[in-house]
């Protein structure tokens, strides 16, 4: 277990457009690493590229020194791939899917009940695929993605279309994905759910990576302020003036907020003066990270 | 192997458990079957309806040998209302009225239906000479002795059976071929198995030799219903409908291969091979004979892989040719394979 992955200077373009315009990464052994970014933003293309879908215009991904798009049998048996679109065969149960996928890797079918245990769908083993929820066909394109137990998975946006409880269902599952050394690659739309599982994760727009870091220090290097709220009435809006020395204070109905950059202080002030009821604290996220980059205007 | 077998099972699983899919493939032209084969095997002139206006000395008086002969042709109807059978003669819900005047038979008919028409006057002709040859009391000089030949053409039942199972197994192979190739391009199964170390060579290998097994489960529910129900019989060398199969078989998936490497949608893709599929069934003969057809119906239908699978399957397994008769047909249905297969995989696509 183990394995690399390098990309350099990944280009691909359709007619006029720039899909992915120089992309560059290396995602060590056994790390969660995050393609970022909105729709077009190049996650997909990027990933078929690495995959082995594609071949590069220009630059190259080696996996372990293989190039993934000469579709060698001895890198394809070692990579998982979980693809966009939920793809199975057809009126084939969870079960029957499973062992064919397996059979394609020459896998014994053993590992079918281990697989469904896995991603909590033992009960739907005689259930035809047609007949699953988007939830329950995500987890079975991820197991089929595992059948193998392979080195390396790629993920292309797992949770894209789901509701939020079968997309937390969903991360309990990926979490514990790299934990045996696997390295995981995955694509995503979503702030929390990069935030939530990568390691490193790359914001990518327009075709480029803009940013790549660990989550939490993409977030303190936006160097962005933190609200401080109370419940309305826990402390005269003077005292919070007068507490928040340079940063704002908003009186509000419901709350009041006070925005600052000194936390710690201000935090130690209002617990001196046991003015705490109804506190929440709320940090940058991913989110700002991205919006701060990738702006924040309509897209259609 | 195993990967090859398993992706067979998967695929053979598909189409059995769509009922849509076994619809079309079996019940559809076996319907037709019954149809031709029920509806259409009294293949010979129905009788013709004369009705006798009073006495007939001829009929009426006739010796048993000549009374069975009436019966066989003719539905004979008593009356003596003579405007109103001339009235129906006239609508055409009677051939002929016949009635005697001293010793004249007269025999009034309508034109409408000619065949019917001259087997009335004919027939009559002919006992009225008899009549008065034998009214001479002289024995006849020349006698007539009738005996059938077995000639080519065929019972409906022998025509039909090879037609609509050539049509049967074109709708499943080039439908399987079309809608398997755009759905997995479609839902992503087709990039996903190009990820998977299984060369591309078996995953089409599969599906080749599932449309080969559906091909030769329709072989055998249609020899079985066509023998078992309506009498079929074959002759010496119908196990080459086979190969014959077969290589149709590979000709009709490289018709859908070219509709779905060129369409979209799985609706295209259905859309475009029926569009190929029923004109050439109707062009290949496989609902009725092409002989009487023009000759630039016969040049189209020479171009057809249908057409040289069903004379090839006429000529085995009805027509009592020798095994050598399926050779050529088998040679230009391959043939056929080669040249579609090599313009639809420079159109194929991977991803939609």
């Amino acid at each position: 277990m183990g394995v690399g992955i390098r990309a350099e200077g990944l280009v691909m373009t359709y007619g006029d457009l720039r899909a992915v315009d120089g992309v560059s990464f290396e995602v060590r052994p056994g790390e969660f690493f995050g393609l970022l970014g909105p729709n077009g933003a190049g996650k997909t293309t990027t990933l078929e590229m690495v995959e082995g879908l594609r071949k590069p215009q220009s630059g190259s991904v080696r996996i372990d020194g293989f190039e993934p798009w000469r579709r060698e049998p001895e890198l394809q048996r070692r990579i998982g791939v979980q693809l966009q679109s939920s793809s199975f065969f057809e009126r084939l149960t969870t079960r029957e899917q499973l062992d064919t996928f397996g059979s394609l890797y020459g896998v014994a079918a053993g590992r079918t009940d281990e697989l469904l245990e896995m991603v909590g769908l033992v009960d739907k083993a005689g259930v035809r695929t047609e007949d699953l929820s988007g939830g329950q066909k995500q987890r079975l394109s991820i197991a089929c993605a595992l059948v193998h137990d392979p080195e390396v998975v790629f993920l292309d946006e797992p949770t894209a279309a789901l509701d939020p409880q079968a997309r937390r269902n969903l991360w309990d599952v990926l979490s514990g994905l790299n934990a045996s050394g696997r390295t995981v690659v995955l694509t995503t739309h979503y702030m929390d759910e990069a935030e939530a599982l990568c390691d490193r994760v790359a914001i990518m727009d327009s075709g480029r990576i803009l940013e790549m870091d660990t989550p939490a220090a993409l977030v303190r290097g936006l160097d962005a302020p933190v609200r401080i709220s109370l419940t309305p009435g826990t402390l005269a809006v003077a005292d919070a003036l007068a507490i928040a020395g340079p940063d704002s204070v908003d009186a509000h109905e419901s709350e009041l907020t006070i925005t600052t950059r000194e936390p710690a202080r201000v935090l130690a002030a209002l617990a001196d003066r046991d003015a705490l009821a109804g506190l929440s604290v709320k940090g940058a996220t991913l989110e700002d990270v991205f919006l701060q980059l990738t702006g924040r205007e309509y897209r259609a | 192997m195993r990967a090859f077998r398993s992706l067979s099972v998967a695929m053979a699983k598909g189409f059995f458990r769509d009922r849509m899919s076994l619809f079309f493939a079996v019940l559809f032209p076996l319907m037709f079957l019954v149809l031709f084969g029920g509806l259409l095997t009294d293949n010979g002139v129905s009788k013709s309806t004369i009705v006798q206006i009073g006495d007939v000395a001829l009929i009426d008086d006739a010796p048993a040998e000549t009374k069975a002969f009436y019966d066989e042709s003719f539905d004979i109807t008593r009356s003596t209302d003579e405007a109103s059978a001339l009235e129906k003669v006239r609508k055409g819900d009677v051939d002929a009225v016949i009635s005697q005047d001293g010793d004249t038979i007269v025999v009034r008919y309508s034109q409408a239906d000619q065949v019917k028409a001259a087997t009335v006057q004919g027939t009559f002709q002919g006992l009225v000479q008899t009549a008065n040859i034998a009214a001479t009391g002289q024995p006849p000089k020349f006698s007539l002795e009738a005996e059938q030949v077995e000639d080519d053409s065929l019972s409906t039942i022998q025509f039909v059976t090879p037609g609509l199972l050539g049509w049967a197994v074109a709708m499943s192979a080039t439908f399987g071929a079309a809608s398997n190739l755009v759905v997995w391009r479609k839902n992503g199964l087709l990039r996903r198995l190009r990820l998977s170390p299984v060369p591309t060579s078996s995953v089409v290998l599969a599906r080749v030799v599932v449309s080969l097994a559906i091909a030769m489960v329709q072989a055998a529910i249609f020899l079985g219903l066509g023998i078992g129900a309506f009498g079929l019989q074959l002759t010496g060398a119908w196990p080459m409908i086979v190969p014959l199969l077969l290589s149709g078989t590979l000709a009709f998936m490289s018709i859908g291969l070219l509709a779905g490497s060129v369409s979209k949608t799985e609706e295209g893709a259905i859309g475009m091979a029926n569009f190929v599929v029923l004109p050439m069934a109707f062009l290949s003969g496989s609902f009725f004979p092409l002989d009487g057809a023009p000759g630039w119906v016969q040049a189209i239908g020479n171009v057809l892989p249908l057409r040289h699978l069903n004379e090839g399957m006429l000529d085995t397994m009805v027509r009592g040719e020798g095994a050598s008769s399926a050779l050529v047909p088998i040679a230009i249905l391959l043939g056929f394979t080669v040249v579609l297969t090599a313009i639809a995989s420079r159109l194929f696509r991977w991803d939609a």
